[in-house]
């Protein structure tokens, strides 16, 4: 099924994401998606630990909808909107707390195809439409059982 | 009280992410002194209260509405911004800013710390429901988060009185408000700033603790119920459900005193005074109309309480997640839930909660499709005509045939909005992505003095309502209704040959294919104005009509004798759909700065309720002859 990040878009974040976005990380990233992250996997928690910077570390991401409920994660990257989401998505998200390095778990799906999920996000939860969850990428923190 | 505003006492901004426990904080500094009002030129709510602090300092407390960021998504965020930066009209700079966080969900609520500290105007940082994080085993070093973040942080419970102590402590030390404001300065982060303040955010609570991520909350397990697919929609529908049945059953007992003690002073008054215009008119005219109105307080205030507790415990956005894909079938978000339900209250501050929903094209059908939720001002239209019409009988388990019948009417209201919606989602331009992005804040307790001043607040602005509105509508229906007098030797009652009577008649042909008499077609008139005010006019039009031993004799056994079931059902159906409030109209003008959308409405709705009158009078004569 075809995301909204699935499609190329130019950042509408800030002048600065692209460059944030780190020499070769967004590169990583052209492997997995098409996607624009707001920033790579450099930024936020993996800081400590530069050898996880690249394609090594993108092969066990996935997308927040595609993580079962309860599993813990930690988000890798925002991406940006495909130009039919609304210009602040990613911004919004940013906001809400969806930062590189925040833990993430989802506490709720519908029943219904597409109904919204509810995610845990640090220590708050919100309520996700499918195509706003989709923008977010995570690693899952353990293999899921 | 502007005059006020130039004297020396501090003016105070409390900001805050939603769901902070702002509000709360703001009920206990303030108590009942506070003014609720709008910010000019939008329908965002303006809170200010005052405080007098120990050391007799007066000082000015603005609610700001929460907010998420300093650059805004919504109207509310935009006054929220605008007003700190001194840049909203008519609006002063806040002299000092209290920024509100909870103290259990720091990570996400030191961000706007962050972004207000750039701002550069004066602030502490009130750790509220310390006594929570404190019970969930989060210890903050109050002191370290003070001297990492640069300013005053002190510990708040916003629902003690002893929980604001520090808080109020350090407003006292305040003073009189500098003569020069400093400059507040605002530019948007970049995702990179974004990050880096996360980064920060991390260290500092590295070091101060309250970082504790919880694993499974209590508010996790309730959501395991609560939001289960298959039980979560269930225990909506119960709860609904419970909320409509309990306004029918609690609001007996209180409604049958007041109807008691206005009919005694109605007697009393009959009794003590002479016969005169002046005697007709208060006790046909005044106390009739407005006690045949105020009867029906109780059952605004168990819905509205249902409402408030609902809200005030975290289920609302619940409720809102649950119907998301409901709602976005007909192509509204779980957003417009809120205002919606809110809607059931009175559309009024429905239409105004839709500043909410970001999408303009899904605010604008949520706002067309608010009116028809039942509104508790149809209330005692349905009470009066159920209660005349409709047996009390018990249906199995305790149901009553009358509740039933009530659910009905609620249940076509909202089957009619989706379909509306429906039209407006296949008529409407491309609709795109919408937002949703809904907090859902952890459960906990409503608190009683919030839900109180949150009742008072309402109960208040129906009374309002009551005493200015609809007393005036009474007291011109009562003068339309008795002049001209009848001509000496008429035979018929008095109203036949009023302004009223021949308004009715005229309208009574209108009318008379979807089965309403004159009296009916009198009453819809003042009934624009408000709907409960048919209730009033009613009893005016009848008590003044009617003769004998029917002037004395309730509203209620005079209609169910003068009035065809299939009349009755149809007066229902009437009242599910038409338009019958103009202060909802005029907020839709002012909400859509236009006149086109509360024209369109208004067509629309009086459509619908004629077609729906005219099957339901038609259905109603076929099945019972």
């Amino acid at each position: 099924m075809a995301t909204p990040c699935d499609s190329l878009a130019v950042p509408s974040f800030s002048a600065s994401s692209s460059s944030i976005a780190g020499s070769g990380s967004s590169g990583s990233f052209s492997a997995v998606s098409s996607c624009n992250p707001i920033a790579g996997a450099s930024a936020g928690y993996i800081a400590g630990s530069s050898s996880s910077v690249g394609l090594s570390s993108s092969s066990g991401d996935m997308q927040l909808t595609d993580l079962g409920i309860g599993t813990c994660a930690r988000v890798v990257s925002v991406v940006q909107h495909d130009g039919k989401a609304p210009v602040e998505l990613g911004r919004r998200l940013a906001e809400l707390g969806f930062l590189p390095g925040e833990a993430v778990r989802i506490v709720a799906k519908g029943l219904m195809a597409r109904a919204p999920i509810a995610v845990r996000i640090g220590t708050g939860t919100f309520a996700l439409r499918l195509f706003e969850a989709a923008c977010i990428r995570v690693r899952p923190e353990q293999p899921t059982a | 009280m502007e005059a006020l505003a130039s004297a020396p006492s501090p003016l105070i901004a409390l900001v805050g992410n939603p769901n902070c426990g702002k509000t709360a904080l703001f009920n206990i500094l303030t108590g009942s002194r506070q003014k609720v009002a709008n910010y000019a030129g939008v329908t965002v709510e303006r809170k200010e209260g005052s405080l007098l602090t120990p050391s007799g300092l007066r000082v000015r407390i603005l609610d700001l509405p929460g907010a998420y960021s300093l650059d805004p998504l919504t109207p509310d965020e935009q006054v929220t911004a605008d007003v700190l930066l001194g840049r909203r009209a008519g609006e002063t700079q806040p002299d000092f800013v209290v920024c509100v966080t909870d103290a259990t969900n720091l990570r996400q609520n030191l961000r706007l710390v962050l972004s207000l500290k750039r701002l550069g105007l004066p602030m502490l940082v009130a750790l509220n429901m310390s006594d929570i994080a404190r019970r969930k085993g989060i210890l903050i070093d109050s002191a370290r988060l003070s001297q990492e973040l640069g300013v005053p942080v002190v510990e708040t419970v916003g629902v003690k009185a002893k929980g604001v102590r520090a808080l109020v402590a350090q407003l006292d030390a305040l003073g009189a408000p500098a003569r020069e404001r400093p400059l507040a300065v605002w530019r948007t982060p970049s995702a990179a700033e974004l990050e880096h303040d996360q980064a920060e955010v991390r260290r500092i609570l590295g070091l101060t603790g309250g970082d504790r991520l919880d694993g499974v909350t209590l508010s996790d397990r309730v959501d395991a119920v609560v939001l289960h697919p298959v039980a979560g929609p269930l225990i909506l529908a119960v709860v609904l459900f419970l909320v409509f049945q309990a306004v029918f059953a609690w609001a007996q007992a209180p409604m049958d005193a007041i109807k008691f003690g206005v009919t005694a002073f109605g007697n009393w008054l009959g009794a003590a005074l002479p016969a005169s215009l002046l005697k007709d008119l208060l006790i046909n005219g005044v106390l009739a109309g407005v006690g045949s109105v105020l009867v029906f307080l109780p059952q605004i205030i168990i819905l509205f309480f249902f409402i408030l507790m609902l809200e005030d415990s975290g289920y609302l956005p619940r409720a809102a997640f649950l119907l998301d894909r409901v709602m976005g079938s007909v192509g509204l978000s779980g957003r417009a839930f809120i205002p919606l339900l809110s809607s059931f209250a009175c559309a009024i501050p429905g239409i105004m909660a839709t500043r909410t929903i970001q999408n303009p094209r899904d605010r604008l059908a949520t706002i067309m499709i608010a009116p028809l939720m039942t509104c508790s001002a149809r209330l005692p239209v349905y009470a009066l005509i159920i209660g005349a019409f409709i047996p009390q009988q018990t249906l199995w388990a305790g149901l009553q045939l009358q509740g039933v019948v009530l659910f009905v009417l609620y249940v076509l209201g909202v089957v009619g909005a989706m379909g509306v919606a429906f039209v407006l989602k296949r008529k409407g331009p491309g609709a795109g992505y919408q937002s949703l992005m809904l907090e859902l804040p952890a459960y906990h307790w409503p608190n009683a003095r919030g839900l109180a001043i949150g009742l008072w607040q309402r109960v208040e602005i129906f009374m309002s309502r009551v005493g200015t509105i609809i007393l005036a509508l009474m007291v011109i229906l009562w003068a339309l209704s008795s002049f001209p007098a009848p001509p000496p030797g008429a035979m018929g009652p008095p109203i036949q040959y009023s302004i009223a009577g021949h308004i009715g008649s005229w309208l009574a042909v209108l009318f008379a294919p979807i089965g309403f008499n004159w009296q009916i077609s009198i009453a819809l008139v003042p009934g624009l104005a408000a709907r409960e005010v048919a209730v009033g006019a009613l009893g005016t039009v009848y008590a003044l009509s009617a003769t004998g031993a029917d002037v004395s004799g309730a509203l209620t056994p005079l209609i169910a004798h003068s009035w065809s079931l299939p009349t009755a059902l149809s007066l229902l159906a009437w009242y599910v759909f038409a338009p019958q409030c103009l202060s909802t109209l005029a907020t839709v003008r002012r909400e859509t700065n236009s006149w086109r959308y509360p024209i369109i409405m208004a067509a629309y709705l009086f459509g619908l309720a004629y077609v729906g009158s005219w099957i339901t009078y038609h259905a109603a004569l076929a099945l019972l002859s």
